[in-house]
């Protein structure tokens, strides 16, 4: 027990030591990283030289450009039907809510990859789509847009559902009572203020769908993947050209990061 | 009916079965302002939001300036009025929310403006010289570019009601317009509108302001249980009530006049 404060600021202070955890616990983590990092780099049936070689051959490249293709086109696919299935979803014609909650529970319940299969193979269905033949019309990277676009605009529509209802109500109310229709106060009050509640979640979104294309490689959508597969299926170099492939997603998906970030400072203005 | 004027005829509207107004008269003269007290529950807010149609009306007519709102009187018959008629029949009316309801994305200046450009169409220079005007008037000149999260509930209940104003309505509506605020900013907001019932302005005011009720209403108007139960000038309804249950409700908020405003507070949000 102290009896005074005076004089306390004569003593030294020993200060508590606060980051021996952080050493220890990252002493441990450099040590399992480093040793897995050299068991694989050292191992003779990893060839380097093949890596480096088929990085930056074409076909990869080529892959790299389908699959951002892809992923764009999905997005844009996605981000215009699911906006509209969230309208409808919001909408007071019991109608169109039950259409667009019909939509989500199917194409959120059937698996990405069952979906791309079923486009590729329309033909088996419908051999012809009028006047053309179906296998002219659904190439495998239409078959793969269709499969990617209807699939996420189930999950895109419920994201862009959420943002509308963290809008408060009472702001459309507002913009009635200043003379505005539903649809007006939808575009100039809920669409600008429900983005900022989208965006991190689509910065996610976009990531999933990036790595998602890979799934066409089931059809030979032409992606990084599917490239990645023909390579490995002539020089069986399989865990070599698996990591070209993923050495390219991890870059398109740290440059996918950056942007969001750079998106998300924007809507924050 | 010259400008300016209110009439409601035998309102009704129920909520899941339950009657929240049962038949609801009210004449509102040009330049006379209403204070609508009554009990937490009595239907005075729904009121207000069946005259501008934010609600569906169950039954019963209103009528501004000479205007029908809600029907269009039409070979003998009254047609339902299309989105874009009642949109432009609620012009006649502002509103001002118990939660100001102001658009959180846009500046006080932005959200008068708003909608004499895009409802009104108005040159936007004018209205902004305008809008800047009615800024000043409610003593926020110097608060025009600031968003509605830097500015209090004062003086964002101050831009609504300028954002109403903006539109130049026949009548304005105000929603318990104080009772979210901390109490050291009512003052500046009854301040606002006794000015604008000083210039004239025909008001009708759900309020738990007793007070307030009685320096600036020509008239008020007790509501219990979905019913005007008594209506008159405000000196004689404040201190000399014809009805039991209006004298209870006055001798309840005089002994408790916080607990009552707070009590309408948790019930609205």
């Amino acid at each position: 027990m102290l009896d005074t404060l005076d004089g306390l600021d004569t003593l030294e202070v020993v200060r508590r030591r606060r980051f021996a955890a952080r050493w220890g616990v990252g002493a441990v983590l450099v040590a399992v990283l480093g040793w897995l990092v050299y068991t694989v780099a050292v191992s003779p049936n990893l060839e380097w030289t093949v890596i480096g070689k088929y990085f930056l051959a074409t076909p990869v490249m080529e892959g790299v450009g389908v699959t951002l293709v892809l992923t764009f086109t999905t997005l844009g696919v996605g981000l215009v039907l699911g906006a509209v299935l969230a309208l409808m979803r919001q909408s007071r014609n019991p109608v169109a809510v039950a259409a667009a909650a019909g939509y989500i529970w199917f194409f959120r319940g059937v698996p990405l990859v069952v979906q791309i299969v079923f486009w590729f193979n329309l033909a088996l269905l419908f051999p012809t789509l009028g006047f053309a033949p179906t296998n002219e019309v659904i190439t495998p990277f239409l078959a793969a847009m269709l499969g990617l676009g209807l699939h996420e605009a189930a999950y895109l529509a419920e994201i862009i559902r959420g943002g509308f209802l963290a809008v408060p109500r009472g702001q459309v109310d507002a913009a009635l009572t200043i003379g505005m229709t539903r649809a007006a106060a939808t575009r100039a009050i809920v669409l600008p203020q429900s983005i900022r509640v989208i965006l991190p979640a689509l910065g996610n979104q976009f990531i999933l769908i990036l790595k998602g294309t890979s799934l066409v490689s089931v059809i030979g959508g032409g992606d990084l993947m599917t490239r990645a597969q023909q390579i490995y299926g002539q020089n069986y170099q399989v865990i070599a050209l698996l990591l070209v492939a993923t050495g390219w997603y991890l870059i398109l998906v740290t440059v996918a990061g950056v942007g969001q970030r750079f998106l998300e400072r924007w809507a924050a203005r | 009916m010259s400008a300016g004027g209110l009439r409601l005829r035998g309102l009704r509207k129920s909520y899941g079965g339950m009657p929240v107004l049962r038949g609801v008269d009210l004449d509102v003269a040009p330049g006379e302002v209403v204070c609508v007290i009554g009990p937490s529950g009595s239907g005075k807010s729904t009121l207000l939001r069946c005259v501008n149609h934010l609600e569906v009306l169950d039954g019963g007519f209103v009528q501004v300036d000479d205007v029908l709102v809600g029907y269009e009187p039409r070979e003998g018959k009254l047609h339902e009025s299309t989105e874009r008629e009642v949109a432009r029949a609620r012009l006649r009316m502002g509103m001002v929310f118990q939660q100001f309801n102001l658009f959180s994305h846009l500046t006080a200046l932005r959200n008068v403006t708003l909608g004499p450009v895009k409802v009104l169409r108005r040159d936007p220079a004018e209205v902004e010289r305008e809008a800047r005007a009615l800024l000043d008037r409610v003593g926020l000149a110097a608060h025009a570019d600031k968003l509605p999260a830097q500015l209090s509930g004062g003086q964002q209940q101050r831009v609504a009601i300028a954002r109403a104003m903006a539109m130049r309505p026949s009548v304005m509506l105000f929603d318990e317009p104080t009772s979210a605020l901390d109490p050291e900013l009512v003052g500046e907001v009854l301040a606002v509108m006794r000015g604008l019932a000083a210039q004239g302005m025909t008001m009708v005011v759900v309020t738990h302001e007793i007070g307030f009720a009685r320096d600036v209403a020509d008239t008020v108007v007790f509501m219990d249980d979905g019913v005007v139960v008594e209506s008159g000038p405000a000196e004689r309804v404040l201190t000399d009530p014809s009805s039991a249950r209006t004298a209870a409700f006055l001798a309840h908020v005089r002994r408790h006049p916080e607990k009552e405003t707070d009590h309408a507070q948790n019930q609205q949000s």
